[in-house]
């Protein structure tokens, strides 16, 4: 098994304290990178071939690169701790069991993109995470590793917990800043993109938990050690959150170059009593679903692309041979009505009739139209909202129904009036 | 609890107030963290509050009513001393989180949304909390219980107060 990076800290009972994240290594990275020039930190970072692990695997170096240089106006760094992806957990370890390597990653962050306030926005529910990284924060300022001129290094960097409020929105970046300068949180339309008028109008650069949390490995120990624990197509491990119906689920680390198949069957137990996989989700509920027969991809950028899904969040839902595929839509599309913020027509309105006609399906009252019309309204709706929302509802609408469509079909055929 | 109809913070707390609002580039960006310090003072935020926060913000009323409303964790009438909010989504769904809103509907006598008539639990069914792998689950005011059975979730209900 290759080494662990995320989750080397897990298993100590005092991982989130100062002293024990000193004791094993940590806070090494931050002067290393204090000796850097703020570009070859973001050079390093691009070399390691890190891409953003929250959802939309997007290159974090060439990301970092995008916040203007040389102006003296604020810059801001903000973590998306929102997680609410279904599915997917690894933040909520993250924050509870190693909260400095989020503060450590934070502060080389903010050198190399020249940024002297950070936000963490943690979901709201999330009481115990945000509780233990204020600790967390306290023990940094208290020990010099935040605040005024860090380390004798000239470079001040304060950190701000900022608490959610219960919805899913804003974990997409724009709907995110919208909630950070108290408004609800709706998307806001891109160009401009938050590298140029982010939070409060000024550039700011907004990075998931997992991706910051790599960054001081990637500084310690290198960027072509960590690509070199990847793929071509993303550099290092990373956190798969399993659930479902495995023998073992929770959080797993492992190179992306592991197959799904891997993950289900060697990782997590394979299917709970011996059952038959009937499908699985690969990256949170967003991601189209994947039958038995697609399962032997490497889980990185491009395997659950190669069958029309995406990595996501990483967020893996197994499910076996008991699992009503029509049930499980009307679970995932009652979610996406629900979290739809209600600023695009296409989205506010289609994900409450794909819900409704998800339901009576469910509920014997099918038509035999529903499925073409609920595949009709998923596929004129993709791609024209201001945020990728809609297409993340749109991954399940049309696989579940594609992939599994005898069995909508066995539903309806047995309707009274249908 | 304190009125939710005649609502004024207590000197401390308006210095909390100015202290978070010192925290954003502009003050307006602690809104919600004041919110979340209001209901926490007045059990729900009910017009009155959003009314004495809008003040506090230099925000119309309005604004702040539809941050409120957009929000799921901010109360717009009074609620149970305790809050219990079953996950529903899909993980939640394939371990038989219905089977653990069933029982609790037999137990406490009231649908999801509803309040039990003693005022001791306010009932709710919620999307994702992301604990996933502790399916199915539920938070209990600020706790997760997770691995939840019929008799786990009796025993959780009868500790609270």
């Amino acid at each position: 098994m290759t080494e662990k990076i995320f989750t080397r800290n897990f298993h100590l009972a005092d991982s989130h304290t100062l002293t024990r994240y000193r004791a094993q290594g940590g806070y090494t990275a931050l002067p290393k990178a204090f000796g850097m020039e703020p570009a070859a930190i973001t050079e390093e970072v691009k070399k390691a071939n890190l891409r953003g692990l929250g959802g939309a695997a997007f290159p974090t170096g060439v990301k970092w690169g995008f916040i203007p240089k040389g102006s003296t106006a604020p810059k801001y760094l903000v973590i998306n701790a929102d997680e609410g992806e279904p599915g997917t957990f690894k933040d909520r370890y993250l924050m509870e069991r190693d909260p400095h390597a989020l503060i450590e990653g934070m502060v080389i962050a903010a050198r190399a993109i020249g940024s002297h306030t950070g936000f963490v926005y943690i979901r709201g529910e999330y009481v115990k995470p945000w509780r233990i990284l204020d600790g967390a924060v306290k023990e940094a300022y208290a020990a010099g590793l935040l605040g005024k001129n860090i380390q004798g290094s000239g470079f001040d960097f304060d950190v701000v917990l900022h608490r959610g409020a219960g919805a899913y929105i804003c974990g997409e970046e724009t709907g995110l800043l919208s909630s950070l300068e108290g408004k609800k949180g709706w998307p806001k339309i891109k160009p401009p993109f938050p590298a140029i008028k982010g939070a409060f109008g000024h550039p700011t650069h907004v990075n998931n938990v997992e991706t910051i949390r790599a960054v001081p490995h990637i500084i310690h120990r290198g960027a072509a050690w960590f690509a070199s624990l990847g793929t071509k197509s993303q550099g290092g491990t990373r956190l798969y959150s399993v659930s479902g119906h495995v023998v073992t689920p929770g959080v797993v680390e492992a190179p992306v170059s592991i197959t799904l198949r891997q993950l289900i069957y060697d990782r997590c137990g394979g299917i709970r009593g011996g059952k038959k996989l009937k499908a699985v989700v690969p990256g949170g509920s967003s991601a189209a679903i994947l039958t038995p027969d697609e399962i032997d991809i490497q889980m990185d950028v491009e395997g659950p692309k190669s069958k029309g899904s995406m990595i996501g969040s990483a967020g893996i839902i197994v499910m076996d041979e008991t699992v009503s595929i029509p049930g499980a839509l009307m679970v995932v599309a009652r979610f996406y009505a629900h979290e739809s913020c209600g600023q695009c027509t296409p989205c506010r309105e289609s994900t409450g009739w794909i819900y409704k006609m998800s339901r009576r399906i469910v509920e014997g009252k099918g038509r035999k139209e529903d499925l073409d019309t609920i595949l009709d309204v998923a596929k004129r709706g993709a791609g024209t909202t201001i945020c990728a929302f809609y297409d993340g509802a749109v991954g399940p609408y049309i696989s579940y129904i594609e992939k599994f469509r005898a069995e909508f079909e066995d539903l309806i055929r047995n309707t009274t009036h249908a | 609890m304190t009125d939710a109809r005649r609502p004024e913070f207590t000197p401390q707390q308006l210095a909390e107030v100015r202290r978070l609002q010192g925290l954003y580039p502009d003050k307006r960006g602690a809104l919600l963290p004041v919110l979340h310090l209001a209901q926490e003072r007045y059990g729900y935020v009910s017009l009155e509050v959003e009314e004495y926060v809008a003040g506090l913000f230099e925000l119309s009323p309005a604004h702040v009513h539809e941050v409120v409303t957009f929000y799921t964790l901010f109360f717009q009438k009074s609620k149970g001393r305790h809050v219990v909010s079953v996950c529903h989504n899909l993980s939640c769904d394939l371990m038989n989180a219905k089977g653990i809103i069933g029982h609790l509907e037999d137990r406490l006598g009231v649908s999801p949304g509803e309040t039990t008539p003693d005022g001791r639990i306010t009932f709710l069914t919620v999307e994702c909390l992301c604990a996933c792998e502790q399916a199915p689950m539920m938070q209990v005011d600020d706790r997760y219980e997770g691995n939840l059975t019929p008799g786990k979730v009796d025993s959780i209900i009868e500790g609270l107060k």
